[in-house]
């Protein structure tokens, strides 16, 4: 069960009264993450205004290293309105991360390169994504990613057909 | 089968090596809680390894001043690989001779696969088992139970 609810703080791509909520918690250094990326984007294209999806940090720093300032570094694109776009720029050069690779990607997202080196030396938003994360903990995240829907967690694989009949089963 | 240990047992004493050359008491920790989390195997599989949420979760554990101990049957020049490999900040203990000696006692091992099973106790700054948990053996428990005992003892 969540027992963080989604907020205004949350990022979040869609509306929030929508009938469907999935939240994911995840790790821009995990595989298994980099692969249900595109899964979510056709099952949001699946359900449109249905559905609202919300994304929240699940770093797991001492296996990952880039896990913890790739979080960082989306969190500073959405303090500028762009989380979704670093979000998936992540994911999609996941194979390529890298510190540089982050600047590159803050870059092209129109924020310089001081605002991320910052970020990253003053650990901005680590209250965030460690809020984040103890949340994740206390509603029984034990890895990523992890789906909760409509509050409740889903524990199904991360195939677009069954995530697809798991929402369409969801009792609103 | 026997029966996992329940809250209100006192925890069963044991001395087990946690490196080649160190061994680890239980009654040592006493004065603060303990986590006891008994696993079947160490190199399970990555993403959703309960050994690693562990280890990222070591922080909010010592909020509670509790000491966590990871236990499995495994050697230890095995766990001493495994413990570098994910970068472990916290002891795995070898209840490896005799196996499962300890598993015994607490009343998880399985005789069949010769592991212990997936088991978590909270063990009280008095030496008591406060909480106990078996999980299903495939499945990783996570942390909230244990934070959550842990919260109860504080109270």
């Amino acid at each position: 069960m969540l027992k963080v609810p989604i907020t205004v703080d949350d990022h979040i791509e869609g509306d929030l009264n929508a009938p469907f909520t999935l939240v994911e918690y995840g790790d821009y250094e995990c595989p298994f993450c980099e692969m249900v990326s595109p899964i979510i984007k056709r099952v949001q294209k699946h359900f449109g205004k249905q559905l609202t999806f919300v994304y929240r940090n699940f770093p797991q720093t001492e296996m990952h290293p880039y896990a913890e300032i790739a979080a960082e570094a989306a969190e500073l694109a959405g303090s500028h309105g762009h989380f979704w776009e670093m979000h998936d720029l992540i994911y999609e050069n996941q194979e390529a991360l890298s510190l540089e690779l982050l600047f590159e990607l803050v870059e092209k997202l129109g924020l310089s390169r001081t605002d991320l080196k910052n970020t990253l030396e003053n650990k901005t938003f680590e209250k965030k994504i460690r809020n984040d994360f103890n949340g994740g903990v206390r509603s029984g995240v034990n890895g990523t990613p992890t789906f909760f829907i409509n509050d409740l967690r889903y524990n199904g694989s991360f195939e677009y057909d069954e995530l697809i009949s798991a929402l369409n089963h969801t009792i609103i | 089968m026997s029966k996992i240990l329940s809250p209100g047992v006192a925890a069963p004493e044991f001395t087990l090596h946690t490196t080649i050359d160190q061994t680890l008491s239980l009654s040592e920790l006493r004065g603060n809680p303990v986590i006891l989390a008994f696993y079947p195997a160490d190199w399970s599989p990555v993403c959703s390894d309960e050994v690693t949420l562990y280890n990222e979760v070591l922080p909010e554990f010592r909020k509670f001043g509790a000491n966590l101990l990871g236990i499995s049957v495994d050697g230890v020049w095995c766990h001493a690989a495994f413990a570098q490999h994910r970068n472990l900040h916290y002891p795995l203990l070898a209840d490896f001779e005799p196996k499962g000696a300890v598993a015994k006692q607490y009343g998880v091992y399985r005789e069949k696969e010769g592991t212990s099973e997936r088991a978590l106790f909270v063990i009280d700054k008095n030496g008591i088992i406060s909480w106990s948990y078996l999980s299903p053996v495939a499945e990783n428990p996570g942390a909230d139970g244990i934070l959550e005992a842990l919260e109860t003892l504080g109270k």
